[in-house]
């Protein structure tokens, strides 16, 4: 591999300029980190929305990208810590197992979607289907999500300080969704649920991850939940299928 | 997928660099749209006269046309461009199609020009010489081909009234119900593709006196299945995605222009970008910019 990369600027810290260099070879470069790499932290320059950045990462480092992101950054995280200083496209974490993800601008669809683990902060708002089918990851969104959030979503939570669009937790299994704006319908099996302690405590948690603990007022918030109606087939509940 | 691109311009400071800009916003799309290309550029008129753009097959000697009809015709490879009086059209038209029936008139308006080939989009741009075209706003099309054939005829933008036209990514799933409509209501769908059809359909509310706001807020309740369309009317330009919205769009916003992209990565060149109001546009939402406004 032929990696055009800068001089380091600090130990550990290594510089990649997608100007310069052909993705799959930073994406390349970061798939062949050991585990017990000194090369922790990246810094991505000129990312111009190119699809799949940093994307099936395994390794504890840290990946700052500098601008907004194409499609499915990130995807597949396991363990690293990946920030992007402006917006996401479509996929921002698909299927993370675990690790870090925080973009500071808005995040297109599907963000987090079937995602099992780890933390997904999106500063800004998230689009349609934010969450969908996600199976453990928290996410918090800064901002409000778009219709069908949380579309058959089994496990993790969902947090969003602002409003929730159309159909909220359609088809919902045990995720469990914090909103602490409006929410334009829930979908279906999608209740309002009540905050017990233990919500409260979980709430609190994910807010604390988020650094947003204090800063929030957490009575605002109502939770949403699956009312288990459709779990299984039951031919009164065929209208809802 | 189908790569669809636009681009409004506020101020006339950028007007000289309309092509260039969008040639570029063309060429990254396309890998969404490999098998033609088109584009509709809003440049410049001469009042009372409606300016005419011809595609005839390769080869067609444009300027041997033009001196037959007594009206120069700027060649551009397989398009032609010339303007007439308003009082002439009819006249023009008919001659054109007696003289040269292989010629069809695929745009005609005060200001719009339309282009477009079957071929790789950044070949298509470079043989129309887009990037030295200047004007107000204009909007591409890159066509991955899905419901109907891969023709030029099936490339977009798609035409179908006075200085108006329309880029699509997505299918049509009503589109023969409503081309019957429109066939009843004497608007005319030359082509297979379903596009065609929603183009048509805007024409039809727009002649029945919608502006093209009311008319694409119409179009959410006719029309069925997946789009984002971006539309261009003489000194307007507007964006509308499905409530589903199952198709991609990206909008950059700033003093100086209003972008329209599937991806991102088509804005990422533009002057400006990194101060831009980047945004999702809402599915089921109106979006319209007028410049006479």
């Amino acid at each position: 591999m032929n990696l055009s990369l800068k001089p380091a600027a600090a130990e550990g810290e290594t510089l990649v300029d997608l100007a310069t260099t052909p993705l799959r070879e930073l994406n390349g470069a970061l798939h062949k980190l050991a585990a017990d790499t000194n090369q922790t932290l990246w810094k991505i320059a000129n990312p111009a929305g190119r699809h799949a950045i940093a994307a099936g990462l395994d390794v504890p480092v840290t990946v700052e990208i500098d601008g907004p992101v194409g499609y499915y950054c990130a995807g597949m995280n396991k363990q690293a810590r990946v920030i992007v200083h402006g917006n996401a496209g479509v996929g921002v974490g698909e299927n993370m197992m675990s690790g870090f993800i925080h973009v500071k601008g808005d995040a297109s669809q599907a963000a987090g979607a079937t995602a099992h683990g780890g933390l997904l902060i999106i500063d800004g708002n998230a689009s349609a289907r934010c969450g969908i089918s996600m199976k453990g990851i928290d996410i918090v969104v800064k901002g409000s999500v778009g219709h069908m959030s949380a579309f058959m979503a089994q496990a993790g939570t969902l947090t969003v300080l602002g409003d929730a669009g159309e159909a909220l937790g359609d088809s919902l299994y045990e995720a469990k969704l914090f909103v602490r704006g409006s929410v334009a319908s829930l979908g279906a099996d999608c209740i309002e649920k009540e905050m017990r302690e233990e919500h409260r405590a979980l709430l609190a948690a994910k807010l604390e991850a988020a650094g947003l603990l204090g800063e929030v007022d957490m009575s605002e918030f109502r939770r949403y939940g699956s009312a288990r109606t459709l779990y299984h087939f039951h031919v009164d509940n065929v209208s809802s299928y | 997928m189908c790569g669809i691109v636009g681009l409004f311009l506020k101020q006339p400071k950028l007007e000289p660099e309309l092509g260039a800009l969008l040639s570029q916003m063309l060429d990254i799309m396309c890998d969404r749209g490999p098998d033609s290309a088109g584009f509709a550029v809003y440049g410049g008129g001469t009042p009372g006269f409606v300016k005419l753009t011809l595609r005839g097959p390769a080869g067609t000697d444009f300027a041997a046309l033009g001196a037959e009809i007594d009206h120069p015709i700027l060649a551009r490879d397989t398009h032609g461009v010339l303007s007439v009086p308003v009082a002439e059209e009819a006249t023009v038209r008919a001659a054109l199609a007696r003289l040269a029936p292989a010629v069809k008139v695929v745009g005609a308006g005060a200001r719009m020009e339309l282009y477009k080939e079957v071929g790789l989009p950044a070949d298509v741009a470079k043989r129309f010489k887009l990037e030295e075209m200047s004007g107000t706003h204009a909007i591409g099309h890159t066509r991955m081909a899905t419901e109907s054939a891969v023709t030029t005829d099936g490339a977009h933008p798609f035409s179908t009234g006075p200085d108006q036209c329309l880029v699509h990514n997505g299918s049509l799933s009503n589109h023969a119900g409503v081309r019957r409509l429109l066939a009843r209501e004497g608007v005319a769908v030359t082509t297979e593709n379903d596009s065609e059809v929603a183009a048509a359909y805007l024409t039809y509310r727009m002649r029945g006196g919608d502006t093209l706001g009311e008319a694409l807020e119409h179009s959410l309740g006719d029309l069925d299945g997946f789009y984002t369309f971006v539309v261009g009317t003489e000194s307007g330009f507007g964006v509308l995605r499905d409530p589903i919205a199952c198709k991609p769009a990206v909008m950059a916003e700033t003093d100086d222009y209003v972008a329209f992209a599937s991806e991102y990565r088509a804005l990422a060149g533009l002057p400006g970008i990194e101060t831009a109001r980047v945004f999702e546009p809402e599915p089921a939402k109106v979006y319209f910019w007028d410049r006479a406004a």
